[in-house]
C-alpha cells in the first residue's frame, strides 16, 4: 500500500483549505452527520433552486479523508439536480467499495478519492458527507410539480 | 507498590528486566505489518499473549476440559480443580481475603453491570447519588446512568484538572450524605492517570460511601492489593494483561457480596431448583449463572502467573523508563501536544497533532507497521473535557522497547512531513 495513493496531493490541499466551508443561513435544509467510531462530525446546509443544488456549505471536524471528501462533494454537486446526484452518489460508492477499473469520468476531481478503497477502515470517513447530504436533500423540499 | 515507588526502583529492575526475553514469549510480535515489524502500542485497548498463557490454554483444551461443579467423572474433576485454580491465582494477584470474593465475569464491563444491576438496585433509590468522574470509560459511566434511569438516583461527575489529575477538592465537595457509591477508574485508559485510590476510599469510607474501582489499566501494570486500598469492588479484564478475552474479575467485600441478591439466574449459580423456588448456591458461584469461560479462566491463571514471574515492580519499572523516553521524545516534536500529563502516570501517552486529525496519524503509522489507537478511547466526557474529539494513543505493556519508541518518533515525522 502507497500512503500517497492515500492522501493524494488534491486530498490534502482540500484538507488544508476545505472549499465551501461554513454554513448557510438561511439555508432550505441542513442535516448532521456523525460517525462515533472516530468522532467525525459534520453539519452540511443547502440552499435548492427547483430541483437543483444552488449552493451548499459544510462545517464540522473530522481526518483529512473526511474534510476533503466533503469539500470535493461541495464542489461537485453545486447546480446539480437531485438526479444527478444521485448518479454521482452510486458512482462514488462504487469509487469507494468496489472499484471497477473502469472509472466514470463524470466523477472527476472525486477520482483523488479513489485511493480509499485500499483502506476499508477509512472508506465511512469518505462516505459520510454523502449519507449527509442524502439526509439534507430528504428534509429539503421538493420542487412544485407542474403536471 | 505505587508507580512512582517502582520508578524509584527502576534501575535495579530495569537492569534485570530482560525485554528480548519477554518479546520472544509473544509470537505475535513477529508478525510483519505492510512490510515493516510490527510495534504494538494497543495494549490498553487490549494486549497480546505469551506462550505460556497459549499453551496454558491449549493444554487445557486438548487434556482436561469437561464442564465444571456437574460430573463425578475425571474430567469434570480436573476441569473444576483447573477453574478453582485460577480464582486462588486471582485471589492471590489482587490480595483478597477469600475466594469467595473473587467472581469470574466476561471482563471489567460486566463486573461494573454486574454490581450495578445486583447491589445497585437493591441499594440505590430516588434522590442518592452515584458519584462518578470524568475520566471514566464508558463502561464506568453508562451502568449507572442506567441505574440512575431505572431507580430516580442521579449521576455525579467529579472534575478534572487540566493536567488530567482528577480534582480531588471537587470530587471532595461532590461527596455527600446523598452518595451511595463512588466508582472510579483505578487508571485512566485515555490519559494513563494513576488516581490517588487510597486517599480517596479514606474520603468515601469516612462518609459510609463503599467504593467500586474499574482496574482494568490498573492490573497490567502494577500491584494491585484491595485490602491495602480498602476498596469494595475492584473489576479488571483478562485481555489486558495478557490473558485471552472473554474473561475478567469482579472483586467484591465479602459482607457486600453475601448480602447482594444474584443477577443472572441459570445452572451453576443454585444449590437446588424447584418449579416456585431456588435455593442460590455460596459465594462465589452465586454471581456465575451458567457454564462459565473455563479456558479463559485457565488463560488468565497462566497469565497472572506469567507477570508474577517477571515481577510486577519490573515491569512497572520497565515500562515507566518507556513512559519518561516517550513523553521526553514526543515532547521534542513540534506542534505536537500532550494530552494528560499527571504526575502518576502509567504508560499511556495520549496526544494530538496539529493540523493532522488523529486518524490519519493511525493510517500514516499502521502503513509503517505501528499499531497505536486513535479515537475518543470510549471516554467521550474527558475528550470534550478537553475540546477535543479524538486524539492518538500510544500505550505500553511488558514487550515493548525503546526501538518502538525510536519507530513511533521516526513514524510521527513521517506523519508531519507529509502534511506539512
Amino acid at each position: 500500500m502507497d500512503l500517497k495513493e492515500l492522501y493524494r496531493d488534491v486530498i490534502l490541499d482540500h484538507n488544508r483549505s476545505p472549499r465551501n466551508f461554513g454554513r448557510l443561513e438561511p439555508a432550505d435544509a441542513q442535516a448532521a452527520g456523525h460517525n462515533p467510531l472516530c468522532g467525525d462530525k459534520l453539519t452540511l446546509t443547502l440552499r435548492m433552486q427547483g430541483d437543483r443544488v444552488q449552493d451548499l456549505r459544510f462545517e464540522g471536524q473530522g481526518c483529512a479523508i473526511s474534510t476533503a471528501s466533503a469539500s470535493l462533494m461541495t464542489e461537485a454537486v453545486k447546480g446539480r439536480s437531485r438526479q444527478e446526484i444521485a448518479r454521482l452518489y452510486d458512482e462514488v460508492h462504487t469509487l469507494l467499495t468496489a472499484p471497477t477499473g473502469e472509472l466514470a469520468p463524470e466523477l472527476g476531481k472525486l477520482l483523488a478519492l479513489a485511493g480509499v478503497a485500499e483502506y476499508p477502515a477509512r472508506v465511512k470517513c469518505a462516505s459520510l458527507c454523502w449519507h449527509t447530504l442524502n439526509a439534507a436533500l430528504e428534509r429539503a423540499p421538493a420542487p412544485v410539480s407542474t403536471e | 507498590m505505587s508507580i512512582k515507588a517502582a520508578a524509584r526502583s527502576a534501575p535495579l529492575a530495569a537492569a534485570s528486566y530482560d525485554v528480548a526475553r519477554v518479546r520472544a514469549e509473544f509470537p505475535i510480535l513477529a508478525r510483519q505489518i505492510n512490510g515493516k515489524p510490527l510495534v504494538f502500542l494497543d495494549s490498553a485497548a487490549s494486549s497480546q499473549r505469551p506462550l505460556a498463557v497459549l499453551r496454558a490454554v491449549e493444554q487445557y483444551e486438548t487434556t482436561t476440559h469437561a464442564n465444571v461443579h456437574r460430573g463425578v467423572h475425571t474430567l469434570s474433576q480436573s476441569a473444576t480443580e483447573a477453574f478453582e485454580n485460577a480464582r486462588e491465582i486471582v485471589r492471590r494477584f489482587l490480595h483478597a481475603r477469600s475466594t469467595r470474593e473473587i467472581v469470574f465475569v466476561r471482563g471489567t464491563t460486566e463486573a461494573i453491570n454486574l454490581v450495578a444491576n445486583s447491589w445497585g438496585r437493591s441499594h440505590v433509590g430516588p434522590g442518592d447519588e452515584i458519584l462518578i468522574s470524568y475520566l471514566e470509560h464508558h463502561s464506568n459511566i453508562v451502568p449507572w446512568q442506567m441505574l440512575c434511569a431505572a431507580t430516580g438516583a442521579q449521576l455525579r461527575a467529579a472534575p478534572v484538572r487540566p493536567n488530567g489529575e482528577l480534582d480531588l477538592e471537587g470530587f471532595r465537595k461532590l461527596l455527600s450524605a446523598r452518595t451511595r457509591l463512588v466508582a472510579l477508574a483505578h487508571v485512566s485508559n485515555a490519559l494513563g492517570t494513576i488516581l490517588p485510590v487510597q486517599e480517596i476510599v479514606h474520603l468515601a469510607h469516612a462518609r459510609g460511601v463503599p467504593v467500586l474501582l474499574d482496574g482494568a489499566q490498573a492490573v497490567p501494570h502494577q500491584s494491585v492489593d484491595v485490602q491495602a486500598i480498602d476498596c469494595d469492588f475492584y473489576a479488571f479484564s483478562g485481555h489486558k494483561v495478557y490473558a485471552p478475552t472473554g474473561i475478567g474479575v469482579l472483586y467484591a467485600r465479602e459482607s457486600l457480596l453475601a448480602a447482594m441478591p444474584p443477577w443472572q439466574g441459570g445452572g451453576d449459580m443454585i444449590l437446588s431448583v424447584g418449579i416456585e423456588t431456588s435455593t442460590y448456591n455460596e459465594l462465589p458461584w452465586r454471581f456465575e449463572a451458567g457454564t462459565p469461560n473455563i479456558s479463559g479462566a485457565v488463560g488468565l491463571g497462566a497469565a497472572l502467573e506469567y507477570v508474577e514471574s517477571l515481577g510486577r515492580e519490573a515491569i512497572a519499572a520497565h515500562e515507566h523508563t518507556l513512559l519518561e523516553l516517550t513523553t521526553e521524545r514526543l515532547s521534542a516534536l513540534p506542534r505536537l501536544k500532550l494530552i494528560g500529563t499527571a504526575s502518576a502516570k502509567a504508560a499511556v501517552v495520549s496526544f494530538t497533532m496539529d493540523g493532522v486529525h488523529p486518524h490519519d496519524i493511525g493510517t500514516i503509522l499502521d502503513s509503517e507497521g505501528i499499531a497505536i489507537r486513535t479515537g475518543h478511547h470510549c471516554a467521550m466526557p474527558i475528550m470534550e473535557f478537553f475540546g477535543l474529539a479524538a486524539t492518538a494513543r500510544a500505550s505500553f505493556g511488558c514487550y515493548n522497547n525503546a526501538e518502538d519508541v525510536e519507530r513511533l518518533v521516526e513514524g510521527l515525522q513521517k506523519v508531519r512531513k507529509l502534511f506539512g
